[in-house]
């Protein structure tokens, strides 16, 4: 046997091509999205979560994923697949979610994650919606009588690696001339038991996680207090990978359908009275015409399922995080002096 | 042996003939040279194909590649380095550096206590003692039995319920213990310390020329003169005598409560003292029973014979037993360390930030999966070697020599 590289080159050459040609008569018979393609041959959305925040992403006592990222994942399942139950969730880990995605071991991310400039730049991925305007804060514990994150010069700090909290901690603690030191342990219970036996001063992620983490202790939550600061915005949101753009397209529009309808006021209860709607937008938007699933890849009834399987933005929100206490404020539609707003469906 | 056999194997006529290579298949020679060029060249077209597959689908989606990151400012705060970090000014290279050293801290230190800890848990399992023994094999079979990873979130859980700093145990003038870890005064450095340190190797070196002086002597006489007590004199009195002789400078710098923490002093943080703690207990247990073996594959005729020549009972274990032990102990010693170095890597649980925790973390703040594995995997590969490749030497050096 001999391997000449000559012969090796035109092997490869000829694979490359048969790929090629394959990879050709798929794209004339599938929607163009190799993802959108994977899951529909599957028959199942595999959507990458944190399963271990309260009001994001929890498994409640009967085992379902409970939450405004598991909802927003429920919601691209019912328009990629018109059944919002056709799906699985993968818990993840700040550590090993980007990998999850790169490797293709699940198709998106909604998994409380910051849209930065270099998770676009170097890690593959690209953010499809804002479903939470977030930022950092701080929680201390009541007895430590701290007012401020200004007081906490030499403080210990637990904070889960690999996150942009660790990072906008750093650079806000060096702005201010503090100092602190960290403690980065990767399991979310191990760092809040971390903070809970007074390893840590103060416990620091997303204002939104701290005040999941304080509604979780009950008759103790008093015992905790949310620093005034909030140091960084962490707009939270869903990831896809690059290289994908009908996905992209879909996850997107998916999360802007949301939006429309409680712009318009439907909601999963009575999507069924606006099919008679003279609305030319709200007939784009419920498949009645227009053709918009069709231009997405998916059937005409997308946004249809979506509403009545999942509900609306505020639907969404008042299941998940309004029973948490926390305000809807800047995450409120744009016309009530929140920053959602969706681009029209036309 | 006597010298005048040679050994068959070194007869130059038993070799088969030499001659020249045929181009025929019944030739061995020609067929393992081929086999070889096959195989090394389908291994090779392998890893080609790995390589260029990972680097076309890295370009595919888009993914930074190359080990650039490493100059880059790290931004990634450290809680626990050997050297001055700053993420402000620092870069991924070198906060990977410190994850380094604090991996070697860790099993340096732990190397060194297991193999004490272990060493006289291996001998008083052997001991007459019934107690002592009995102790010492529960230990063993509990540590062993238990997985290493419970065992160090049991220990950093124990050090995390140490009360707040404000109501530290205060055990000495000075030492602190607190869930912020164990606080100890350390010493102000005075230049007097320079020259005390120059006294001892000074005291040193002479110990070892009394040493050698003492071991003549016992060669010509069959009197040894007591070594320990000039060891003594040279390596401790005097040094404190130079101390004394400089105006005894001794100034403690004790930590002090200031704000969250103690500030001043030294720190054996919780994530340190829990991984160590467990580390060393963990792999004390397996030398425990490699020092065990070891001391029983001494054959008893060999006590018995020291017995008779009147020597101790504690002079028959150190100079006679463990001597020949050790050549049954060194071999699966090299594994222990090895075992204990890359356990280490179980600090990611309990937040110590050794070379996998920062290089985690690293990765995924670039999102270079690849180069920080391959990091992670060169670091370790490394540190192993070294090790091996000391204790080889060492085995080398004390195999029985057979003549």
């Amino acid at each position: 046997m001999m391997i000449r590289p000559t012969s090796a080159g035109a092997g490869f050459l000829f694979a490359g091509v048969l790929l090629a040609v394959s990879a050709t008569a798929a794209l004339a018979q599938g929607t163009g999205s190799a993802t959108l393609d994977a899951v529909a041959k599957r028959g199942q959305l595999v959507c990458g979560v944190a399963g271990s925040t309260a009001g994001f992403s929890l498994p409640d006592s009967q085992g379902v994923m409970r939450g405004i990222d598991a909802d927003s994942c429920r919601a691209v399942a019912a328009a990629a697949l018109g059944d919002a139950g056709k799906i699985r969730f993968v818990p993840t880990t700040t550590t090993n979610r980007f990998t999850a995605l790169q490797s293709g071991e699940v198709d998106m991310l909604y998994r409380s994650t910051t849209w930065t400039l270099g998770r676009e730049g170097n890690l593959g991925g690209l953010f499809a919606s804002i479903n939470f305007y977030d930022g950092t804060g701080f929680l201390v514990k009541k007895a430590t009588n701290v007012k401020s994150v200004k007081e906490m010069d030499g403080a210990t700090i637990c904070v889960q690696p690999g996150t942009s909290t660790e990072l906008a901690i750093a650079d806000y603690f060096r702005v201010n001339n503090l100092k602190f030191t960290p403690i980065l342990i990767q399991d979310l219970a191990e760092i809040q038991n971390a903070y809970l036996s007074g390893r840590c001063d103060a416990y620091s992620t997303d204002a939104s996680a701290l005040a999941a983490f304080r509604f979780q202790q009950g008759d103790k939550a008093t015992d905790h207090v949310l620093l005034p600061e909030i140091i960084s915005k962490e707009p939270l949101g869903a990831m896809v990978r690059k290289g994908d753009d009908k996905w992209f397209d879909l996850v997107r529009w998916t999360y802007f359908a949301t939006l429309i309808a409680e712009e318009y006021g439907i909601t999963s209860k009575n999507v069924d009275t606006f099919m008679s709607s003279n609305i030319p937008e709200i007939r784009r938007l419920l498949g009645l015409e227009g053709d918009m699933g069709k231009a997405l890849g998916v059937d005409n009834k997308w946004a249809y399922n979506v509403i009545k399987q999942v509900g609306n933005a505020g639907e969404i929100w008042d299941r998940n995080i309004t029973p948490m206490g926390i305000p809807r404020g800047i995450n409120n539609l744009w016309n009530k002096g929140g920053l959602q707003y969706a681009p029209p469906m036309r | 042996m006597s010298g005048s056999t040679t050994d068959p194997r070194q007869i130059g006529a038993r070799r088969p003939p030499s001659k020249g290579m045929t181009l025929s298949w019944s030739d061995p020679r020609l067929r393992s040279i081929v086999w070889q060029v096959v195989i090394i060249g389908a291994v090779g077209m392998i890893g080609w194909y790995l390589v260029s597959n990972t680097s076309q689908n890295l370009a595919a989606r888009r993914i930074a590649t190359g080990f650039d990151f490493l100059g880059r400012v790290a931004g990634i705060p450290i809680g626990e380095s050997l050297i001055p970090y700053d993420p402000a000014i620092h870069t991924y290279g070198r906060a990977m550096w410190i994850g380094v050293l604090n991996t070697l801290k860790v099993a340096v230190v732990g190397i060194v206590l297991a193999t004490f800890l272990g060493t006289v848990i291996g001998v008083a399992r052997l001991s007459k003692n019934w107690l002592l023994a009995k102790l010492t094999a529960t230990y063993v079979e509990v540590v062993r039995d238990i997985p290493l990873l419970l065992q160090l979130l049991f220990w950093y859980v124990l050090l995390q319920n140490l009360p707040a700093p404000r109501q530290a145990f205060n055990p000495a003038t000075g030492v602190f213990l607190s869930n912020r870890g164990i606080k100890v005064p350390l010493l102000e450095w005075d230049p007097a310390y320079w020259w005390m340190l120059a006294a001892f190797v000074l005291g040193w070196i002479g110990t070892i020329a009394w040493s050698r002086a003492a071991h003549r002597r016992q060669e010509a006489t069959g009197i040894r003169p007591r070594v320990w007590p000039v060891g003594l004199g040279l390596m401790i009195a005097f040094p404190l005598l130079v101390w004394a002789a400089l105006g005894s400078p001794f100034k403690p710098e004790i930590p002090v409560l200031r704000g969250f923490n103690f500030q001043g002093g030294g720190t054996v943080s919780p994530e340190y003292g829990a991984l160590t703690l467990g580390l060393v207990l963990y792999t004390a247990a397996y030398i425990a029973e490699i020092v065990r073996s070891g001391i029983l594959a001494v054959p008893i005729g060999q006590w018995e014979a020291a017995g008779a020549l009147g020597l101790r009972h504690g002079t028959i274990l150190r100079q006679i037993v463990l001597p020949q032990s050790l050549r049954v102990i060194i071999p699966p010693m090299t594994s222990q360390y090895l075992n204990l170095t890359k356990n280490s890597s179980l600090a990611v649980a309990i937040g110590y930030q050794d070379v996998v925790s920062i290089a985690n973390t690293t990765l995924n703040q670039t999102g270079q999966a690849i180069e920080g594995i391959a990091l992670i995997m060169v670091v370790y590969l490394t540190i192993s070697l070294s090790i091996s490749l000391f204790m080889n030497w060492y085995n080398a050096r004390i195999a029985l020599v057979e003549r």
